[in-house]
């Protein structure tokens, strides 16, 4: 049930060997063995990354929820996502490899899984990423939240009474806001295109 | 006006550049303009005092100098001023034009016109130029990129040198009779000499056509980092061409001596970054000074460099790249202007005055003209610049993960300029070991202006024929920040669980060690803990400010979109109350009335002050809106209250902008709510905290009381005049006389309904100023 049949042997052979590191010779992957990996300790927004490989939304189904275990399809399932697009993609793909990217991100911060990024869940995200930083107070990440809050719903929503009230920030758009960052080319990772033994160098 | 101006300059440096104008003395040789002393003069017959004598001898060299700023300068400013010329021809070609034209008349005079010398180049006219560069250098394109351009820099440049070098020594031994004396080692000088892309000519096309930020930082990085590359290069074959061959030893050490040269001018640079970011932890009470450190210490990096034959190019870059973030962190604004301001005009002018140089010393210098050996090279060069890009695009996308298109790679080719850099290098060999060096000369001059005329004209239409993308000239905004630090952190995330030390793990890596030592070195106090987001959160803030007060603090901003969302908009509410208005009796609603009118009157005095901790989207829409349904409830209430006066006089918000609407909020968040109006009205008080302050005062009853103030509360409030803005439905009809009412009351206006001052507000006075 892999997503695209374009990943080499090669690929899928080392990701197997990282799998099998990683749940120490287990079938499955569990959220501990994530949490053992030493440098993703350091990561301010680990919690949300581990999420995302146990998160239903991301296999493709249309079934919400979490699973508690994964197996190594569904882990290669989360890694495709970060597969840079082939070269010559017509815009067509290269449009639906993004919203497949986007959609992904959007995952990642709506934890409660109604499609909604609402405030409280954006202002977790500020916070979380500030987490690093001690000595930053919870207002100023309330503060940037709102702000980034606002400026979507007024880049998106544009005119709106002061009795509506803005429930969140939709799939559409949350690809609104993003259209220039350009995700498709910034969501890779260089796993994907390399075999080990050559050298890398820039993206 | 101009053209008058530029034939005086003309005449006046066409005139000094004439030794004779120097003997044009006084009386006596050492006269000084004010107050002759005539001390070594003795003569017997006395002279007549002489009140007015010229001395120009000694004020000769600053005041040529003068001249010739004075007049790149006026140039610059003429060619904008002519409107089409400035659109079709790139300015580099048009200052050469000036250069040719003032040479030639020099030349016509009769004098020998000054020549573009290779000192006052390297040492006086390429740092300012390069250190702009460097100092506001990309570093997130650039490093991402590195790869490619150090590619294009160092091995396309090792292609260009001796594919040209080579053939030209082919063609030369082939062509018999005058060329056959040029040996291998010339040509592969020569060729090393002209393979190098200029950054001078670079940046002077590519600033006016604006292309997108990856194919800018690829022809600009390798425009810069080539710069090891033609040293080693030029050193090499200069000192052996006397020798006549080169060993493989030779080549050997060449190699070493480019990682020497070109790592030891980064780490020179490095150091003295370091130094100046240092250095400007302390200034904060001498702020004067602060540009100052950046300038001396850079361009001490650049002359460190030199001493020991290093790169000083790369040296400046590192310097400039490596000081800016901690700098910049601990300088004032008005700093961060001046160095920014005194960059670009220094680069301004030494890019000018290059230029025009470039021309004269064309007029000036010795030529040999070869028809064989000029076409060849001009035809060679072009060859190897495209042949190299092609083959190394097919290299190197074999590794990247955004493909060089063919586009791509042909603005790359096309964009290979050479300029004033090479000139230079040629006229530093000296005749006697290089016999062919005018015809070398020649040949510079004739690639240089074919590059620099040909190409940077056309490349403005070839670019936009072909469509290539431009530079995006949007805002960053706040969401693209944080997901973009987001993504740096997903990215790195991944990258540990795959195991992959990729790009993003060493990033990180950095950062956190930049983080941890570095950051809390060199910059001063509390700034060194502040991440990212929130600078980037505060410079916004700080840029919108400005934007505000810059503007008059009452026009509409033209990039605001006109939006109705408010903060209230997005907090998540409670389920509405009632909002049923309640009956009041007489006596209370005089209360009410005297009350509101105070409060009001109150705050019509206060400015609002910025907070950065609350936000209100454009009030002046909210307003509006707010007021509509004001409207409607005051139209009730008038059934209510007799002898409602409509020309209540709300003061209409101005249009400002996000900040000074979050300013607004900042006071008052719930004024654009409708809120339950409960039997223990009489203060307005705001509360932050809750949304739905079941204390708040339902503003329509504000407006209404407000509506019911007849025209005797308005001569008590001064004459200040405010009209109720219509609704919006009929606000086509009045709107013509209301703009203009309100335009005169714009700089008061910042309150509306605002409640009044509460000890929340005056926090919030103080936490601005960080």
């Amino acid at each position: 049930k892999l997503r695209s049949p374009r990943v080499s042997i090669e690929q899928i052979k080392n990701l197997h060997n990282r799998f099998t590191y990683l749940t120490q010779d287990e079938d499955t992957l569990r959220r501990e063995h994530l949490e053992n990996i030493s440098n993703l300790a350091l990561n301010p927004i680990r919690r949300q990354i581990i999420e995302a490989f146990f998160d239903k939304r991301n296999m493709g189904e249309k079934e919400k929820g979490c699973l508690q275990e994964i197996g190594f399809e569904e882990f290669v399932t989360v890694l495709s996502f970060f597969r840079p697009p082939k070269p010559r993609t017509a815009d067509e793909e290269m449009k639906n490899v993004k919203k497949e990217k986007l959609r992904f991100l959007f995952n990642m911060h709506d934890t409660d899984k109604d499609g909604i990024i609402t405030l409280d869940e954006y202002r977790r995200v500020v916070e979380e990423l500030l987490s690093s930083y001690e000595t930053i107070g919870a207002e100023t990440a309330k503060a940037i939240s709102d702000a980034a809050m606002l400026e979507v719903a007024s880049v998106t929503v544009g005119q709106m009474g002061p009795d509506e009230f803005y429930e969140g920030i939709t799939f559409e758009q949350f690809m609104q806001i993003l259209k220039d960052v350009e995700i498709e080319t910034k969501m890779n990772i260089h796993f994907w295109n390399l075999d080990t033994r050559t050298m890398q160098c820039g993206k | 006006m101009e053209l008058k101006m530029f034939i005086l300059v003309l005449g006046l440096l066409v005139g000094t550049s004439s030794p004779d104008m120097g003997t044009n003395h006084g009386k006596s040789p050492d006269s000084h303009n004010h107050g002759p002393q005539n001390q070594g003069n003795h003569t017997q017959s006395k002279k007549p005092f002489p009140v007015l004598s010229l001395g120009y001898d000694h004020v000769r060299l600053p005041f040529e100098i003068s001249l010739w700023v004075l007049l790149a300068s006026l140039m610059k400013l003429g060619f904008h001023l002519i409107p089409r010329l400035s659109s079709i021809v790139p300015e580099s070609c048009l200052l050469i034009v000036v250069g040719l034209l003032v040479g030639g008349l020099i030349k016509l005079v009769g004098e020998i016109p000054p020549v573009l010398e290779s000192k006052i180049f390297f040492l006086y006219l390429l740092p300012p130029i390069i250190l702009d560069a460097g100092y506001f250098l990309p570093i997130r394109q650039f490093t991402e990129n590195l790869g490619t351009i150090l590619m294009f820099a160092v091995v396309g440049t090792l292609w260009n040198a001796f594919f040209v070098g080579g053939l030209l020594y082919g063609v030369c031994q082939l062509e018999g009779h005058r060329l056959v004396t040029v040996d291998l080692l010339s040509c592969l000088l020569f060729g090393s000499i002209i393979s190098a892309v200029d950054p001078v000519a670079v940046l002077a096309v590519f600033e006016e056509i604006h292309i997108n930020e990856l194919l800018h930082i690829l022809v600009f990085g390798e425009s810069l980092l080539n710069d090891a590359v033609t040293v080693v290069l030029y050193h090499l074959f200069e000192e052996y061409s006397s020798v006549g061959s080169i060993t493989v030893m030779d080549v050997f050490l060449g190699i070493v001596c480019f990682l020497v040269v070109s790592l030891g001018g980064i780490v020179v640079g490095a150091i003295y970054g370091i130094l100046a970011a240092f250095t400007s932890r302390f200034t904060s009470h001498t702020r004067v000074i602060e540009p100052l450190f950046v300038f001396v210490y850079s361009y001490m990096a650049y002359l460190s460099a030199e001493v020991f034959h290093l790169s000083g190019i790369m040296a400046l870059i590192a310097c400039g790249a490596v000081m800016r973030p901690y700098v910049e962190a601990n300088i004032s604004h008005k700093s961060h202007t001046t160095i920014k301001y005194f960059l670009k005009m220094w680069s301004s002018v030494s890019d000018t005055l290059i230029f025009i140089f470039l021309g004269v010393s064309t007029v000036a210098g010795p030529h040999e003209w070869n028809w064989t050996f000029v076409m060849a090279t001009l035809i060679f060069c072009l060859v190897a610049r495209v042949l190299g890009v092609v083959g190394l695009t097919f290299v190197i996308n074999k590794f990247r993960i955004i493909k060089l298109t063919s586009k791509d790679q042909f603005i790359i080719a096309y964009g290979g300029l050479r300029g004033a850099i090479a000139f230079s290098l040629v006229y530093l060999l000296k005749t006697e070991h290089f016999p062919m060096r005018n015809m070398f000369l020649t040949a510079i001059i004739t690639v240089i202006f074919f590059t620099v005329f040909v190409q940077g004209m056309t490349i403005r239409p070839l670019v936009d024929l072909l469509a290539v993308k431009k530079k995006q000239e949007t805002k960053r905004s706040i969401n693209e920040e944080i997901h973009t630090q987001f993504l740096d952190h997903l990215l790195t995330g991944i990258e540990d669980i795959c195991g992959h030390y990729g790009h993003h793990h060493w990033k990180d890596k950095l950062n956190r060690f930049n983080k941890k030592y570095v950051k809390k070195c060199l910059i001063a106090g509390e700034r060194s803990k502040e991440p990212q987001l929130i600078a980037f959160y505060h410079k916004m803030e700080m840029k919108q400010a400005i934007e505000l007060v810059e503007s008059g603090g009452g026009a509409k901003l033209p990039s605001a979109l006109p939006s109705t969302v408010s903060m209230q908009n997005i907090q998540p509410k409670k389920p509405p109350q009632d909002r049923a208005l309640p009956q009041l009796s007489k006596a209370r609603e005089e209360e009410i009335r005297k009350i509101l009118r105070t409060n009001l009157q109150r705050t019509r005095q206060r400015l609002r002050s910025y907070n950065r901790h609350t936000l209100v989207a454009d009030p002046y829409e909210d307003g509006w809106n707010e007021l509509l349904i004001k409207r409607k409830k005051m139209m009730e209430l008038e059934k209510k209250i007799s002898q409602m006066n409509n020309y209540l006089t709300v003061p209409a918000p101005p249009p400002d902008s996000p900040t000074i609407a979050r300013a607004r909020l900042a006071s008052d968040p719930q004024a654009w709510g409708l809120k339950s109006v409960t039997e223990s009205i009489p203060t307005i008080k705001v509360d932050l905290a809750s949304p739905q302050s079941p204390e708040s005062v339902n503003v329509v009853d504000e407006f209404g009381k407000k509506g019911s103030q007849s025209k005797a509360s308005k001569e008590e409030e001064g004459g200040l005049t405010m009209k109720v803005p219509s609704p919006t439905k009929q606000r086509k009809d009045k709107t013509a006389d209301e703009d203009n009412d309100k335009e005169p009351q714009q700089r008061l206006m910042r309150c509306l309904s605002d409640p009044g001052p509460t000890a929340e507000e005056e926090d919030e006075d103080e936490a601005f100023l960080p």
